[in-house]
């Protein structure tokens, strides 16, 4: 099982995607990232999917998972990157990704953290 | 011309090979980056299904040539406890492993030809065809 890198930039921890996801590195990660947003106090995660070529039902599951989580541990998640044709197999799969932030890219993504947080005063 | 090509689906690493060789021949047929990813999205899943219903099973993928134009065909099969309700199993959000019931439903929306044979103590096959446009 390949473990995907998680890296911090201030308080936002930057997730990219660079390998074939199996359902393991799936879950592996989202654990990862639990323990990280504790113990770095990070308020924002980037999940960057640039790279990614299929989103399926388990991985789609596995944005809104790490959203949810991230959100009770006070950090907000946005996905960033993704394909115009991953998202229009995602849409005619079913997958809404409600609750998931996006963002078009890394950029965009950081401004979306720094609004929702000025938002929040 | 290639000759059809089985492969195992009996581990997490499985699921991975088979989108990648799916990938690469629906590629190669010249399927557009869309249906590129809807056949890998739905081989996904459909893998997926073999491994966490069944235990596993195998998927045959085959490149259709002759026809006015090329497609790809997989059949996933399994020795799997197989599935009573047919029906039922195809409708979306219907899940006996705690996913999210798109497996099936989601995948049928995904592909050109859907075909699926199951009965109770005889396994699951599921044929999908992607056509090229």
């Amino acid at each position: 099982m390949e473990r995907v890198p998680i890296l911090k930039l201030g308080d936002i921890l930057i997730v990219s995607i660079q390998i074939d996801l199996d359902d393991q590195s799936v879950l592996a990660l989202q654990e990862d990232l639990a323990d990280m947003v504790v113990s770095s106090g990070a308020r924002g995660v980037i999940i960057d999917i640039t790279a990614v070529e299929i989103v399926d039902s388990f991985i789609g599951r596995m944005f809104s998972t790490i959203a949810a989580m991230t959100r009770m541990l006070d950090a907000e998640t946005v996905v960033v990157g993704m394909r115009p044709a991953v998202a229009i197999t995602l849409v005619e799969l079913g997958l809404s990704l409600g609750g998931v932030r996006t963002a078009l890219n890394l950029e965009k993504g950081v401004a979306m953290l720094e609004h929702v947080r000025g938002a929040a005063g | 011309m290639s000759a059809p090509r089985e492969l195992p689906i009996a581990t997490n690493g499985d699921v991975v090979v088979v989108r990648q060789q799916v990938r690469s021949l629906a590629a190669e047929i010249g399927l557009s980056l869309v249906d590129q990813t809807k056949i890998v999205t739905a081989a996904s899943e459909l893998a997926r299904n073999a491994l966490v219903h069944a235990g596993g099973g195998r998927v045959l993928i085959e490149v259709l040539e002759g026809g006015r134009r090329p497609g790809l065909r997989l059949v996933f099969s399994d020795d799997g406890p197989g599935i009573p309700d047919v029906d039922q199993a195809l409708t979306e959000g219907w899940s006996t492993a705690g996913g999210l019931g798109l497996g099936l439903s989601g995948s049928r929306r995904l592909v050109d030809e859907f075909d699926l044979v199951s009965a109770p103590g005889e396994g699951t096959r599921v044929t999908v065809t992607k056509w090229a446009r």
